[in-house]
């Protein structure tokens, strides 16, 4: 295994550091403080509604993939398997259902206060239902909003889509959410919140878009999902998250000022030697030695889908404040994984192309068949339209049984061997790389 | 008993009809007749009779098909199902099919429906979303916008409008389709010994590659021979089977239970074709509403969908009551997130209720059953004993 030293840090990295911290308190602190708490999902989150209630977001996935990192997803898993789950089912919801188990101990090591409400935003995985559904089993009478959102089936949201969203929101969601929080909707809240998102996500784009110069002063799969990405989930639509990009903003341009590659858990990356497109979640149980070997040989990820499944603001999304409700339902709607197979594959193929990037790489993840169905078409896909060379790689989420380091490293080593073969060649004959 | 012979004969052949034999020659024998596939596990094809079209159900390939391109496009830990179906679509064996209809179920049929929109199989291929929304001001519109989206598409391939008249008379047919099914069910379970469940398989899975005037036919004429008394009744216990909605279980494995002494009383395994419970008006002014109405008010339980308020455990333990059944098998597709995520629940409301049960995984083509064999006696074996 490979040799972890303590992370170096950016400031925005301690900053959100501070940040998730404070909402863990004051997680562990609502039994002083009265205040309700939602459990929901990353894709199709609705924290701006969830915050307009003053009600506190607690997001499942999040805690299992806390608990992956921080090596106590195996146990949680086990405790699950033997109520009777299936090894074949996804991860994050056993790891979830065997860490409120086990007392539902939260990253920061305070307990979880239970849920008030399961909002049920269903959004690109089919599995979220299934979850929510046992969850409201092992939390006998807490109410559940289910929002269904339908998929992109013909690559695009259509009026009947957006009228069947906002209806649920008007008549399913948002009255629960009153009856939970025992406070009136206020939909001027709502919309004051929603400038401020519109802020974060044009700063997030800027920031995520920064990858395409070269060298790249972010990595947009492993930092994306790092320190990049996290505060966008829970804290949209306050003063506090555009405070933070701001300052992550700055940070980027200042290391594009200076020609800097990204930062990485043992320093800056010196030198660029391949730029990256990856497609599908991370491992969690090995997350450092997992980048670092993307890192000790000059990888840079230049642009990734799961940094989207939050929602995909580089195609031009905005949360609107003149329409509340309806950029809430279109949000939805755009996550990558409530996108159709072709929408991703043009999706995919224009990252290759705009951040000019030396190859494809599938992480495909054992027990996630949102995204894991269909992607060796995407590759085929991919590596005919765009010529990269592909690569694809297995793990699990958060099952450490599914991650076999050796056979990942022994296989990314040969990827990239081949890729520096290519730069070789296409230099010879005069191809820019 | 040859009238059977027959019958079982005939629908033992179509129901694995892997090239679709019959749906082909329906179509071919008259100009603007199409034909449309769909994937488990529901979908209302009382809407595709009525433009002329016929509604085929794929249900995977079984063991029935060497999985040679299909093992390319999946990974080990996807689900069997969609391999041989893109299989089948790669080898030309639904060329004639006009579109393709993927029922929203689980994120496997979902990707496999953009699968088809890549490989550009059929004129059409459509994701058909359900809505997990039970108001028919909210769902039931969704529902309907669904239905009149694939109605445009079947338009689009011939031209035909859909009446009232006609909805009308396609919904008929399937109620009696379905009523039919259900008497078979309903004889099956005072006298299990006069139809094997295999035997049932074979005759209903039939009826999603034929006309249902035909499969109408059929049903009629197992119904007379079952009502007379035949076979010889075993010391066997009555089981319900759940979890194998979609990927369908070979063969070998309802013989495996059947011989390990275990009547199969009740099922989901040709879920599609028994969804709605009771009949969908078939006077009404608006027939497509009340299709509408039907799945909002009428559909069975199933792991595919939302259940909070009417959870499926307790649904499973009604239907093991009323068929008097004296345990559940959980037979589930490896891989299978719906089936799988469901069943500890169900299993806790079966262990609430004292209703004893087992369960094991399988492969549309798994080929060794003795394991299986040997749990279901076993199983069989100590209701018998201690029960």
């Amino acid at each position: 295994m490979a040799d972890i030293k303590d992370a170096i840090k950016e400031k925005s990295m301690v900053i959100q550091k501070d940040m998730l911290a404070d909402l863990f308190k004051e997680l562990g602190n609502t039994k002083e403080t009265g205040k309700k708490v939602v459990y929901t999902f990353v894709p199709g989150n609705l924290t701006e509604l969830i915050l307009s209630f003053d009600m506190l977001p607690v997001y499942p996935e999040i805690n299992a993939l806390q608990s992956g990192m921080r090596k106590k997803s195996a146990e949680y898993i086990r405790e699950a398997e033997k109520l009777g789950f299936s090894e074949d089912v996804c991860t994050y919801v056993k790891c979830d259902i065997g860490m409120m188990l086990k007392g539902n101990i939260g990253p920061t090591g305070e307990t979880l206060p239970p849920p008030d409400l399961l909002l049920l935003s269903y959004t690109g995985c089919f599995t979220f239902m299934k979850w929510f559904e046992n969850l409201e089993r092992l939390y006998p009478g807490v109410p559940v909003a289910m929002l269904h959102t339908p998929y992109q089936e013909d690559g695009k949201i259509t009026p009947e889509q957006l009228e069947y969203m906002v209806k649920q929101l008007k008549e399913e969601v948002i009255p629960k959410m009153e009856q939970v929080s025992g406070k009136a909707f206020d939909m001027d809240r709502l919309s004051k919140m929603m400038v401020n998102s519109a802020k974060a996500e044009d700063l997030l784009v800027k920031i995520l878009e920064s990858a395409k110069h070269k060298p790249s002063p972010i990595d947009a799969y492993f930092a994306g999902v790092y320190y990049i990405g996290p505060i966008f989930t829970a804290f949209r639509g306050t003063d506090a998250a555009v405070e933070y990009y701001t300052e992550l903003y700055h940070e980027v341009q200042e290391r594009i000022r200076l020609g800097l590659g990204p930062i990485t858990p043992e320093g800056e990356m010196k030198e660029e030697k391949f730029r990256l497109v990856v497609e599908g979640p991370p491992n969690w149980t090995n997350f450092r030695e997992f980048w670092k070997i993307f890192y000790d040989m000059g990888a840079v990820i230049v642009a990734s889908s799961y940094t989207k499944v939050g929602g995909v603001y580089d195609l031009g999304f905005r949360h609107d404040p003149d329409e509340p409700l309806e950029s809430l339902a279109k949000y939805c709607m755009g996550c990558y994984t409530n996108m159709n197979l072709p929408q991703r594959v043009n999706l995919l193929a224009d990252y290759v192309k705009e951040y000019k990037a030396d190859g494809f790489l599938i992480n495909s993840i054992k027990s996630c068949n949102s995204f894991s169905a269909g992607q060796l078409m995407i590759m085929r896909e991919i590596e005919h339209r765009s010529g990269v060379p592909v690569g694809f790689i297995e793990s699990d989420l958060v099952d450490p049984r599914y991650f076999s380091y050796a056979n990942i490293k022994n296989r990314l080593e040969s990827y990239f061997q081949m890729l520096g073969q290519r730069k070789v060649i296409l230099s010879q004959e005069g191809v820019e790389v | 008993m040859k009238q059977l012979d027959a019958l079982l004969a005939h629908c033992t052949e179509q129901a694995f009809d892997l090239h679709f034999s019959k749906a082909r020659q329906w179509k071919a024998a008259e100009p603007g007749r199409l034909l449309l596939g769909f994937l488990p596990i529901y979908f209302p094809r009382e809407i595709v009779h009525a433009v002329n079209g016929m509604g085929v159900g794929i249900m995977g390939v079984g063991d029935r098909k060497q999985i040679i391109k299909g093992d390319a496009y999946y990974q080990s830990y996807i689900c069997h199902l969609p391999r041989g179906v893109i299989e089948m679509a790669l080898d030309n064996s639904l060329d004639d099919f006009d579109g393709f209809v993927f029922p929203a179920i689980c994120d496997c049929v979902r990707n496999l429906s953009g699968m088809f929109k890549l490989v550009e199989r059929g004129k059409f291929q459509r994701y058909f979303d359900y809505p997990q929304n039970f108001s028919p001001s909210i769902g039931g519109v969704f529902f309907r916008q669904e239905l009149e989206k694939v109605l445009d598409d079947l338009f689009q391939v011939n031209g035909v409008k859909l009446s009232t008249e006609k909805l009308n008379h396609a919904i008929g047919l399937y109620n009696t389709n379905r009523k039919l099914i259900e008497h078979i069910y309903q004889i099956r379970q005072d006298y299990p010994w006069r139809l094997s469940a295999v035997d049932t398989y074979h005759i209903i899975r039939a009826g999603l590659v034929m006309t249902v005037e035909e499969h109408n036919q059929i049903l009629e004429q197992v119904v007379e021979v079952i009502s007379e008394e035949r076979g010889e009744p075993l010391d066997n216990i009555r089981v319900v089977i759940s979890g194998s909605f979609c990927e369908q279980p070979p063969i070998g494995l309802l013989k495996s239970i059947e011989m390990a002494g275990c009547y199969i009383v009740d099922d989901d395994l040709m879920l599609g074709s028994r969804w709605i419970q009771g009949d969908v008006d078939d006077k009404s002014d608006d027939p497509l509403g009340a299709i509408v109405d039907a799945y909002l008010t009428k559909s069975t339980f199933s792991s595919a969908v939302y259940d909070v308020g009417n959870p499926k455990g307790d649904r499973l333990v009604k239907l093991v009551k009323e068929r008097h059944a004296d345990g559940v098998i959980f037979s589930a597709a490896s891989f299978c997130d719906p089936a799988l995520l469901d069943k500890p629940e169900m299993q806790k409301a079966c262990d609430a209720a004292g209703i004893p049960q087992i369960n094991f995984q399988f492969h549309e083509n798994t080929g060794q059953f003795k394991v299986i064999k040997e749990q279901a006696g076993t199983f069989s074996d100590s209701i018998k004993l201690w029960a």
